[in-house]
């Protein structure tokens, strides 16, 4: 019998018979469903020691009593006033919503679950609510009737399962009038849990493992080296390319961050070797760092202050390194915080140089103080010159389609330049339907820590927009794989298309990128990264192989 | 309830406006309330953006909704993704004045109980567009009342405004589509399940001020005998600052004036305030121009680190073995 953390324990036509009429209780009124699933294990009190977090102590969501700290009313309180007076955002979006409710149907987890606590206006009204209480005039004065309500430990509980239904896409930011982002929000509810000592363990243990190994793997520095050396050999194997693996190289020109996921987990491995083989062929003195041997940062997804606490090694590491400047690997939640708040909490960055391509002289103005540019500019900018000799035909059993994925797409606004790639290296691009890309895209469902098995009912439901187009194009078009510049992405999208769209895999752009390419020195191209034979490209024993199996289709 | 108490309120403070007629009443209903409401509007607007402009925005958050300014071959999007003030200002404009973002809205439906689709759904645009762009040119054709003489810019769009031609006095264009742009917006809340469950009284009582304030607008044109020298004689009085009240004022407009004071007095203390922060969020009005140009958090603090020489006491051994450099042998 499968269990609720598997995808199979939940059947398609339960998934899909939803139902948006609300509850017949107020909402105010309507205590939360906590049932298996649905919810992340609580964060584990060794983890919040390493990270001098308060209130250390085991428990389960389960419990009646989550062992909430003495005062905890008047913690939240004061965090609330704080904040404030801290973000102008937060103060903003508490008093501008008119609960238009164009946000409703524009979250992949309302649109997934029916459940009307998914729609972004009513995620935010459970802090609003408590805000109008406390802190306007009128709730003040009249309380219930300006919609206030009293902050009890069931409204705790509350935020703690709905602020962890959030995955901070930002999608319905797109949609709302006043640009009420919910991300803001959920990262301010979630910093208001942590007061209390209220996290999630698959949170909190990458932030833990990153703040001490500097990767949320908790990876250590030999370890890393093992991994590298692991994915040279299949380099070889598949390409008869020997590539060097430099590691804390001081006096490379580039630093190379990317996100630790791409090390261990499948297919983000691929993505990750296709770096090592890009860099190779393109003669690039670049350097991996075991300190800041993770781009990927959860310290967003905890709180403005552990955000700033895991990203101060990658400067730190750049100056130790004396490197010219940094370039970042395919990933999402990491470009959010190193394109909108990396340089604001750890810069300046002057003792590094505006990133200038040592492949083609470009030098990118538009990093011209942060000094990190995107592994997909920086591709894009190889292409556009002519630097690799590419055989898109490699990938002709390829039929590709792009999943912007949410921070790339929404906070930097990176659109065609994966396209662009993507274009030159695949023959075969589709583009999903149109309300389902680019700036309206649908999250994974497993962004912002929630990319966990345990609340595998979630994940799938609010992995159902992102699912469905998928399928659409699957069906129209005959998709077999989807492109993710993102490693959560390929990570959880693996199971998501799994679910609702089986038989498209899951690849980063990089790997199609080193597929499609010619290297010097290569030997004849049989397989892909993967291992895989490439269909049209068998040495003639893998041809006469494949012709004698038996077919079965 | 959500309904009731609103509705129930806005009759009862129509009906305490009629009193205004009674005599001695004028100068409260026509003088004193509406300047008490006017300075609880001027000064609590003043105070709520004084209160989110005190609040630093320590990080620069633009929500980007089209390409960046990246290579000089691709084509940015300057508009959805402004990288510089300018381009700030334009999108700033297309949200303000014709909400831009509401324009992209959707809506999303299960076809065949498996298939989500998306539609363009423009119904709540073009409800929210005829509402408050028909407010403001009913708010422009009041400048009759207190002007002497009118601009031409105002007896110009009440022409405009007039084009059907129908009824003496003439029935304004924009007076009905108010009307109806607000019992639409009035029935979207109350019919849609969704929106009726987020609802408050807050979201109820300004429409149905709103609501009564138009109804008795037209009324006080239309329908009730109206001494309308009276009505431009009170309100040239009270924009001149130089108060008189005429005694034949009818009870209907005393009634309408009073629903606008409190509407005026109220703004600042609801929802309505919206009218003023859509200017401030920050994931608007800022250029996606992070990693060119540094922003600084006025109240960044150092935080704990774990600085490069502990992680390297820690793993020293295992680097060495490993044939990773070190700083310290």
């Amino acid at each position: 019998m499968p269990k609720p953390d598997e995808m199979d324990f939940y059947k398609q036509e339960d998934l899909l018979n939803i139902d948006r009429r609300p509850p017949e209780t107020p909402w105010m009124d309507t205590p939360v469903d906590v049932r298996p699933g649905t919810f992340i294990y609580p964060g584990k009190g060794k983890n919040l020691k390493v990270l001098d977090l308060p209130n250390p102590r085991e428990w389960a969501v389960t419990d009646d009593d989550w062992k909430l700290p003495d005062g905890w009313k008047q913690t939240v309180l004061d965090g609330m006033a704080e904040r404030l007076s801290r973000y102008r955002s937060f103060k903003l979006f508490m008093d501008t919503c008119v609960r238009c409710g164009a946000c409703a149907d524009k979250c992949h987890f309302f649109i997934g679950s029916g459940d009307p606590k998914n729609m972004p206006v009513l995620r935010a009204e459970l802090l609003r609510s408590i805000y109008r209480k406390d802190f306007t005039a009128l709730g003040k004065v009249f309380g219930k009737l300006a919609g206030g309500r009293e902050l009890t430990p069931d409204v705790i509980k509350e935020w703690f399962y709905y602020f962890f239904q959030c995955t901070e896409c930002r999608r319905c930011s797109v949609f709302c009038p006043f640009g009420i982002d919910t991300a803001e929000i959920t990262m301010m509810g979630r910093e208001l849990l942590g007061l209390l000592g209220l996290y999630v363990n698959w949170v909190i243990e990458p932030v833990a493992n990153c703040f001490r190994l500097g990767n949320h793997l908790g990876i250590q520095p030999h370890g890393l080296v093992d991994t590298l050396e692991f994915m040279a050999e299949d380099i070889e194997e598949a390409t008869g390319i020997k590539v060097d693996i430099p590691i804390n190289k001081k006096g490379a020109e580039i630093l190379f961050v990317t996100p630790s996921g791409d090390f261990v987990a499948d297919p983000g491995i691929y993505t990750c070797m296709s770096y090592m083989l890009l860099f190779h062929q393109l003669g690039i003195d670049y350097t991996w760092s075991t300190y800041a041997s993770d781009g990927g940062n959860f310290g967003l997804f905890t709180s403005h202050e552990m955000m700033k606490r895991l990203n101060a090694k990658i400067y730190t590491e750049a100056k130790r390194l004396g490197v010219k400047w940094i370039l970042g690997g395919e990933c999402g939640h990491m470009w959010r915080v190193l394109h909108q708040y990396m340089d604001t909490m750890n810069g300046p960055a002057d003792f590094l140089e505006v990133p200038k391509s040592p492949v083609t002289g470009t030098v990118f103005e538009n990093a011209g103080s942060t000094k990190m540019i995107h592994i997909m500019e920086f591709l894009s900018d190889v292409i556009r010159h002519g630097k690799l000799e590419l055989d898109p035909s490699r990938n002709d059993h390829i039929r590709v389609t792009l999943h912007d994925s949410c921070n790339p797409a929404r906070a930097m606004g990176i659109l065609e330049e994966p396209r662009y790639v993507i274009k030159n290296v695949c023959n075969h691009f589709v583009e999903m339907p149109e309300n389902t890309i680019r700036e309206q895209t649908f999250c994974c469902g497993g962004g912002a820590g929630l990319g966990t098995d345990e609340n595998m009912e979630i994940r799938l439901r609010g992995g159902l927009p992102r699912g469905n187009a998928v399928r659409h194009v699957q069906e129209q078009h005959g998709v077999n794989q989807l492109a993710a510049m993102c490693a959560i992405d390929r990570a959880t999208l693996t199971t998501v298309c799994d679910y609702w769209a089986p038989g498209v895999k899951v690849t980063g752009i990089s790997e199609l990128v080193a597929n499609a390419t010619v290297f010097d020195g290569e030997k004849e191209r049989t397989h892909n990264l993967r291992l895989e034979p490439i269909p049209g490209k068998e040495a003639p024993e893998d041809a006469d192989e494949e012709r004698m199996a038996p077919s079965h289709v | 309830m959500k309904m009731l108490v609103p509705l129930v309120a806005v009759g009862g403070l129509f009906v305490v406006g009629l009193l205004g007629a009674a005599p001695g009443m004028g100068v409260v209903f026509g003088v004193v309330l509406p300047y008490l409401a006017f300075a609880l509007f001027l000064g609590g607007v003043v105070y709520r953006v004084m209160a989110w402009a005190n609040v630093p925005v320590p990080f620069r958050i633009p929500t980007t909704c089209g390409q960046q300014k990246s290579l000089p071959w691709i084509k940015q999007d300057k508009l959805e993704n402004p990288h510089n003030m300018w381009t700030v200002l334009g999108r700033m404009a297309l949200e303000v004045l014709f909400f831009r973002s509401l324009l992209r809205n959707t809506k999303s439906e299960m076809v065949e109980g498996k298939r989500l689709v998306y539609g363009t759904d423009l119904s709540l645009w073009i409800a929210a567009m005829a509402m408050h762009w028909s407010l403001l040119i009913v708010l422009i054709r009041h400048l009759r009342l207190m002007t002497n003489p009118v601009p031409a810019v105002v007896t110009f769009i009440e022409k405009t405004d007039g084009f059907m031609e129908v009824g003496l006095p003439v029935v304004f264009a924009t007076s009905v589509v108010f009307l109806v742009a607000l019992a639409y917006l009035l029935w979207r809340r109350v019919g849609s399940a969704q929106i009726r469950y987020i609802s408050l009284i807050g979201d109820y009582f300004p429409l149905f001020l709103l609501l009564g304030i138009g109804i008795s607008g037209f009324v006080v044109r239309h329908l009730a005998k109206t001494d309308v020298v009276g009505i431009k004689e009170l309100v040239l009085g009270l924009t001149h600052f130089a108060p008189v009240v005429p005694e034949s004022i009818g009870a209907v407009f005393y009634g309408h004036l009073f629903l606008v004071s409190v509407l005026v007095g109220y703004f600042p203390f609801s929802k309505l305030v919206h009218m003023a922060g859509v200017f401030m969020s920050p994931t608007r009005n800022l250029a996606n121009n992070n990693r060119r140009v540094r922003h600084i958090n006025p109240w960044d603090y150092p935080v704990k680190v774990h600085p490069y020489e502990e992680y390297e006491d820690e793993l020293r051994q295992k680097m060495i073995t490993a044939g990773i450099p070190v700083e310290r042998q």
